[in-house]
This record gives C-alpha cells, structure tokens and sequence, in this order.
C-alpha cells in the first residue's frame, strides 16, 4: 500500500502563560492509502493537536509547529500557501468529522443548505474558480451542478441510514438527534470523495449504544470507498473496533505502532502494556497506572514514560529512546518483546 | 425564512408596548411619505404670512401658527420628512461603517483589530453629543453636515457590538468546523458569523434611530442643523422660546412629535431585543 499521509517529527508548541508548551514533539505517523489509522492516549497527549496539525487549524497565534513535515499525497503541507491548502485540500481531500455533533452546525441554517453550501464550494463536480474577497461568497450555483449535488446529498444520506433524507435536509440542526447529527457529519465529510477523513473522537459526545452504530457505518462507508481515515480516540475498545493500525500517543510524542492484531497480543512499549491492563475486565478488576500524565510545560527528560515505568533504568531517564522496527515500531529503551 | 419572519412578527403584536412603537413609527412613515396630502396648508410651510402669525390651534390652524404665520400642523409633517431622512441616512452610513470594521475587528487578531478598537474607544470616550456639535459647527450648519456629524459619531457602537458579537460566535464549533473544511474568511464572515449575530445589530439598529432623531433634534436646537425654512422639529422649539409661554402651542407640537417618535423607537427596539434576543427572552419577567 502507498502512504498517503505522512508526518515526520512534528513539533507543536503553545505558547501559555505559564512557558512553552511542547504539546507534540517529534511526532511520525504514515497513513497508507485505504487504511483506517487509530490514534489512541489520554487526554492531553497532543493527539487533538496531531489532528488539528493536519488540518491546519491550529490556533494562531498561541501554537507554533517548530520542526517537522506533513507530507499529503506528495505535498507538503505546512510549505504550501495557506490559501491553496484551504481552497484545494481542505473540505475537498481531507475532510473531517467533529467531536461535537451538537455545535457543529451552524443554528441558523437547515441540514439541507448547510450541506449544498458544502457542495457549492466543495463539490468534486466543481469548477475550480479564482478566489478573492467577494466571489467566494457571491458566485451563483450551476443548476446543473446544484441537482447533481443534491443527489449525491440523498444519496449519501441514506448510506448514513438517516430515515427519510428528503425530510431530514428541511430540518434545523436542533430538530435532529445527536446519533443522527453524527450521521449527517459523516455523510458530508464522504461527500467531497476526500481521500482523508480525520475523526477527532466522533463519538465521545454519543451514547453507549449509538457509538457502536455510528463506528459500524464509519467503518462499512470508508473501507467501500477506500478512504484513509485517522480516527482519535482515548478508549482502546473503539480503536479495536475499527482501526487497522493503532497509534499511541503519550505526552506529545508517539510510544508505539502496530497494526491491530499485533497491537492488542503482542504489546511492546510498557506504557501500551499499562494502557491495555487499565481496561475495566469482566471480573471487575480495574488496574489503573501510577503516577501522573507528566506536564509538557517540563517534561521529564529521557524517555517522558520513565517516572511511571516499572522497566525503568538510568538510561531512560538520560537519553530519549529511539524509535525502532519496521511494521511495528517503539520508542523505548527497554522493549517488551522485539519489535518486529 | 419568512416562516420565520412571521413568528417574529406575530410575537412582536403579542408585546403591546411594541406593537404601539412599531405603530408610532408606521405613523411617522406615514406622516413623511403622504406630507403633501395630508398637510391642511401645504404652501404655506415656507411663506411668509405675517397676518396670521401666532394663532392658537383650532380653526383652519390645527395646530395653531408660528412666527411667521405658517401652519404648524402642516411643518411638523415636512419636519417628519427631514427627520426621517437624517436618521435613515446617519443610521445607514453608521451601520455600514460600523458593522464590517466590527467584524473585522472581530474575526482577526493582532494589530488591525487593535488599531479599529482604539479608534472605536477614542470616540466613545467623547460624548456622542458634543462630538456631534463639534463636527456640526466647524463645518457649518445644514442638512448634509448634520447628517455627516451624527454617522461620525455613531458608527463606534456598532463596531463595539460587532466586535464583541464576533468574537463570541467566533470560538463556536461550527466556525472551527466551517473553517477546517476550507471555508474562506470572507466565506466565514458573511456566511456563518454574520447571520449569527444580525439579531442585535437590528435592536441596536432601531433604538439608534430614535437615538439619533433626538440628537439631530438637539443639533436643530442649538441652531447647527438645517438653516430656516426647513421645518426641522429642533430649530422650531428652539424658535419658539420666545414667544413662551403664551404660544403654548408653538413649542408643544414639535415637542410632542420629537417625544412620540423617540419613545415609539425605544419601544419597538425594546420588543424587538425580547423577540429576536433568546437569552433575554429568556429572562424576561413574567408579565400578565
């Protein structure tokens, strides 16, 4: 499989009151092409910065990417003119799905112009146009291009299973339910047929019984359309579920990588051993890890895991560990098993 | 949409003291539109007729005569005229200035926000009224100066509630969304930021043209407004005080109108802010 996206040894820092924040630093990750990526840690682990990253909504002015690459499908991303990342890339090749289904959509405006105004700029079937202040807001909408978007909104719909999408596009977002305002994100982040989705934990916001429902047909919808997806998730059940790579995160920088099968039965970095030891267990046994996340205003040096390891020795907390395999890398000095 | 304009306007004829603003400023509409119609002595509003100078009202004279005998009924419904055009004009510029300075104040960070917002702060540190004179009378009293006076002071308010309307829409999800799907500035701004926030710029809209029909009228007052023969409401208090207290008649219309058109303003925009505002509505207390 070709790689679609990569980031190498990205740097992030926010810029607080307190001092630099290194909220990522030194981050890879590749996503190929058709692959379902994971991107699993605590809260506070970067893993929303990564996303933003990529995206390229960071906030300005607080956060500054002091080192590294996002290479998309050949290109540079943090080198390109802002304004063509937007125009091109942005909404039209790499689309995403937010957390919150509930603000997510503008109050004002029915489900139906709020997806045509999507496919009014965005549209795969559109012109690419000059931009400037004004045409951005005052060109006219083909009829032709209208009808065949409206189709393709209908239809999407109801692969996203909303009962009735006719009727749905002529509802205020306040009208729908949470599962279905989710369904709705997802059928537009399908519609420009982006070659990457980014899911910034779609379904934290959801209850117990929609997430499943909701993973089902973001996991049925992108693997039938062979879209790349880098989902964000701080449970591991829902990583499991869907992902066929897992990433974890920990205190801005990526501990270990596996593809799935390998991820859950063979762990390598003692943190991930922890991560998936935390899991609540049939028999009511919930082991948690000792210690604290460690702040990334001064993280500690060496390996950042080292204050809460159990394989800790003098030099992990001397020198950074180094990232090693090939399929299935760790960032650790002491490694569990090889990895391979 | 007009589903919606109806709501709107069948809660406003549910709140009475809107209701009898908004029929305040029909009137006054009305007043302006139809002058010529409805005024009883149309040619004389600028003449000179010394013989029926200073009449009480009643007779052919509803509302009695001026100074220069002219029928005072018949100038207030020309006054109605030039008072409408000053506010719409001066309210008009002001929201056209105000408004996109606010947003983009709002929407951007940095300098050029600063640079808009401090300019806002040093005209509001001034009061709107002085200010107002200090224009009016360096250049010269009439109409187009009056008007130019007032929408130079009264565009800061608008931006100051843009500004603070961006940015707290600015931080919502959806903008985040919009913009992370590529969504142009501009697109952001008029599209998505705009829409959120047009309900208090039109409250603001409406108690700002009472507000600025009483300062106009004070302008007139003090002699910087439009130069006589126009029939503006202020001057011809400020004409009457001679011949007070005996012509009653001759200060109390213009009063009155100035006092009707400001009061039925402030209703309406009062109304309009329960209607369109939720978080007001809200905590509205329970009435009737």
């Amino acid at each position: 499989m070709s790689e679609l996206l990569a980031v190498r040894n990205l740097a992030v820092n926010y810029h607080s009151e307190r001092g630099l924040v290194r909220a990522l630093d030194g981050v890879s990750l590749e996503i190929a092409r058709g692959e379902v990526v994971g991107l699993v840690g605590e809260s506070g682990c970067g893993k929303s910065t990564l996303a933003r990253a990529i995206l390229g909504v960071l906030p300005v002015p607080a956060a500054e990417v002091r080192a590294g690459e996002i290479r998309f499908g050949g290109q540079d991303l943090l080198g390109m003119d802002a304004s063509d990342v937007a125009s091109r890339i942005r909404g039209r090749r790499i689309t995403f799905i937010p957390q919150d289904p509930f603000g997510s959509f503008n109050p004002l405006f029915t489900i139906g112009q709020q997806m045509l105004d999507l496919m009014h700029w965005k549209s795969p079937r559109r012109e690419e146009t000059g931009r400037g202040l004004w045409p951005a807001v005052l060109t006219r909408y083909p009829r032709e291009q209208r009808r065949q978007d409206r189709a393709a909104i209908v239809e999407i719909l109801q692969a996203a299973q909303i009962p009735d999408p006719e009727q749905a596009l002529t509802k205020l977002p306040h009208e729908l339910s949470g599962g279905q305002r989710q369904r709705i994100m997802i059928a537009m982040a399908l519609l420009p047929k982006p070659e990457l989705i980014i899911a910034d934990e779609p379904t934290t916001a959801l209850d117990v019984t929609i997430q499943a429902q909701i993973l089902r047909l973001l996991h049925r919808e992108v693997k039938r359309r062979q879209v790349s997806v880098l989902f964000t998730t701080h449970d591991l059940g829902t990583a499991w579920e869907i992902c066929d790579r897992i990433v974890v995160m920990y205190a801005g920088q990526e501990v270990e990588a596996a593809p799935n099968a390998v991820f859950f039965d063979a762990p390598c970095h003692p943190y991930t051993a922890k991560l998936l030891e935390s899991l609540p267990r049939a028999d009511g046994v919930v082991k948690d890890i000792p210690g604290e996340i460690p702040g990334l205003i001064d993280p500690p040096p060496g390996c950042r895991f080292h204050p809460r390891c159990d394989h800790a020795t003098e030099v992990c907390a001397a020198t950074r560990p180094p990232v090693t395999g090939m399929l299935h890398t760790v960032r650790c000095h002491h490694p569990l098993r090889a990895a391979s | 949409m007009s589903g919606e304009l109806r709501l709107v306007l069948r809660k406003l004829a549910e709140d009475r003291l809107a209701l009898l603003g908004a029929l305040i400023v029909v009137a006054l509409v009305v007043c302006a539109a139809f002058a010529p119609l409805l005024a009883t002595h149309p040619d004389a509003v600028t003449e000179f007729n010394p013989a029926h100078r200073l009449r009480p009202p009643g007779g052919q004279y509803l509302m009695g005569t001026d100074r220069m005998g002219a029928d005072i009924y018949s100038r207030l419904l020309y006054g109605a005229r030039v008072t409408i055009v000053i506010a719409l004009i001066a309210v008009g510029t002001a929201v056209a200035i105000g408004v996109p300075l606010g947003l983009l104040a709002g929407i951007r960070d940095g300098v050029v926000s600063d640079l808009i917002m401090r300019v806002a702060d040093i005209f509001l540190a001034v009061p709107q009224i002085v200010l107002a004179i200090v224009i009016a009378q360096t250049l010269g009293p009439s109409l187009p100066n009056v008007i130019l006076a007032l929408s130079a002071t009264f565009w800061p308010w608008f931006t100051r509630l843009v500004y603070a309307e961006t940015r707290a829409v600015r931080n919502e999800t959806f903008i985040e969304a919009t913009i992370a799907l590529g969504a142009s500035p501009a697109r952001v701004v008029w599209l998505h930021v705009l829409p959120n926030i047009i309900s208090p710029i039109i409250v603001r809209i409406t108690l700002g043209m009472g507000f600025t029909i009483l300062t106009a009228a004070a302008l007139g007052f003090l002699g910087l407004g439009a130069p006589p023969p126009t029939p503006e409401w202020g001057r011809t208090i400020a004409e009457s005080r001679e011949y007070l207290p005996d012509a009653w008649w001759y200060a109390a219309a213009p009063g009155l109108a100035i006092f009707l058109v400001v009061i039925g303003f402030n209703m309406l925009g009062d109304g309009l802010r329960d209607v369109l505002d939720p978080k007001t509505r809200r905590a509205a207390r329970p009435r009737e």
